[in-house]
């Protein structure tokens, strides 16, 4: 009888360390945060946008990823900038088009000069058909959409990180940080696929379609 | 030991003072008191403050809940703290109390009186809200509480945008520019037309008094004119995912010139995106969908 109430005594406290672990785990676990990295004097952000992670267990997840000092990608969307600095982004999109619900969101604002350079090419505004992602900081005024690469492109990129011979557009510009403090960032495309309204799964998780800016 | 001789009705014992005299007095006494100070001094601060025609009534309404709240507050502390000075067991012994048959009289009176309070209540709140004073909320596309023709006849018409997560803000008698910030003038009737493209959100301009649902599909008709230049909270009221506490704004009341000057950079501003946007339409069906499976 006395061994038959250890085990299960020995049952219940392994499960109630199991479910500690797990809410421990959950509440604790973050993406890595990424530094920008310092190019020619000056904070340079490298990322890029995939259309499915291709790993894990999400597999189908549309991402953002960034480069770090190493020219490795990292699965994360946590950069840290410095305060009051003017910092470069380049971002590698592999998508293709999903096209913007609401379309305001197709004009460059808070960068440099309110422009971005696509594909080498200076523009304020895109056509909003073509957006497959955006680079949008809402409390910033910052918002750069991305646009996709084309449907029927050759060697298309199905899986993160992808290499720059795969099928992408290139979108750089600048913006100014502004005081310290953690600033969240977003993609503004409905871009998760088979999720309500395009609203749910990478859009609703951060590091993946959106993330936070931490400026120290 | 009876319960009567309990609570001192032995014979020889002194009389039983009348506590319900007692009670009414401390009552009465300390609501003159505490009523004048809800009104006059708690009641310049009770939100959202005077803002707004809208906001003027709700701060109204709110001080005369409070003021009415207040003695049945009192009353409830009163009795408490009386009934745990006097009525306490002292000694050793632990008796039952004498037993209580009910008493129809009171009972009918505290019917009477929290039904008159709570009708007379409801009768003033609907009344507060079918005027225009009542027009901030939310009322769907065909509001009953609302300004009268000609003080709409040349009120500004904003559509609000809720969007995950994010307001915007359209302007159709401006060329329909969108903007990312909202604007409003001073004196001036403005509808607002709430929407969302999305899923559900709630669109709450705190100190203006103005609170509406943002839904897809449906086009949701509140009220406001400003009664003075100042800066306004927006936020999102309906929790609506991952970023619902980010969809926080600073709006703005400006003087009439300055709006017009304001809503004139917006358009120079927006200009090459404008023609981008679709026709103004007071609802807009959530697209595209092609990745929403």
């Amino acid at each position: 009888m006395s061994g038959r109430l250890a085990g299960i005594g020995g049952v219940l406290a392994v499960l109630v360390v199991l479910v500690v672990l797990y809410v421990a785990d959950f509440l604790t676990s973050a993406p890595p945060a990424l530094s920008a990295v310092t190019q020619n004097g000056s904070p340079t952000l490298t990322l890029q946008t995939m259309a499915s992670w291709g790993h894990g267990a999400s597999p189908d997840w549309v991402t953002y990823m960034g480069r770090d000092a190493s020219g490795k990608w990292q699965h994360t969307t946590i950069y840290t900038l410095p305060a009051h600095t003017l910092v470069h982004v380049t971002i590698y999109q592999f998508d293709t088009a999903t096209g913007l619900r609401n379309p305001f969101l197709a004009q460059v604002r808070g960068t440099q000069g309110g422009v971005a350079t696509i594909d080498g090419k200076t523009v304020s505004v895109v056509n909003p058909d073509d957006a497959s992602h955006t680079f949008t900081v809402p409390d910033l005024g910052i918002s750069v959409p991305l646009p996709g690469v084309d449907s029927n492109a050759k060697n298309q990129c199905s899986a993160g990180p992808c290499t720059l011979d795969q099928a992408h557009t290139t979108t750089t510009f600048s913006f100014v940080t502004p005081g310290k403090g953690t600033y969240r960032w977003q993609c503004f495309v409905p871009c998760a696929l088979k999720t309500y309204f395009g609203n749910g799964g990478p859009m609703q998780t951060i590091g993946w379609m959106s993330g936070e800016l931490v400026v120290s | 030991m009876s319960a009567v001789g309990a609570t001192g009705g032995a014979a020889g014992a002194a009389p039983e003072p009348r506590h319900g005299r007692r009670i009414a007095v401390i009552w009465i006494v300390a609501t003159v008191i505490v009523v004048p100070l809800v009104i006059w001094v708690l009641g310049p601060h009770i939100p959202p403050g005077q803002d707004s025609v809208q906001s003027h009534d709700q701060h109204d309404v709110n001080v005369v809940l409070t003021a009415i709240a207040a003695p049945v507050l009192l009353f409830i502390w009163v009795y408490f703290a009386y009934a745990m000075f006097n009525f306490r067991q002292r000694g050793d012994a632990v008796v039952d109390g004498p037993p209580i048959d009910g008493n129809p009289r009171i009972q009918l009176t505290w019917l009477a009186i929290t039904s008159a309070m709570v009708l007379g209540l409801a009768v003033y709140g609907t009344a507060s809200l079918l005027g225009e004073q009542g027009s901030g909320g939310g009322e769907g596309p065909s509001p009953i509480a609302k300004p009268s023709a000609a003080e709409l006849a040349s009120a500004l018409q904003v559509q609000v945008i809720g969007q995950q997560w994010l307001w915007t803000f359209r302007y159709p008698g401006y060329g329909g520019v969108e903007t990312p910030t909202l604007e409003l003038p001073v004196n001036r009737w403005v509808v607002f037309h709430v929407t969302s493209l999305d899923v559900a959100h709630s669109f709450w301009a705190y100190e203006l008094a103005v609170k509406a649902d943002a839904v897809p599909g449906n086009d949701n008709v509140a009220y406001v004119r400003a009664s003075r230049v100042r800066t306004f909270q927006i936020r999102c009221a309906e929790l609506c995912g991952l970023w619902h506490g980010h969809m926080n704004l600073i709006g703005r009341v400006a003087s009439q010139p300055g709006f017009a000057s304001w809503i004139s950079q917006q358009q120079v501003r927006y200009a090459r995106v404008t023609r981008y946007l679709p026709p103004y339409r007071l609802v807009y069906y959530p697209q595209p969908i092609r990745r929403a499976g």
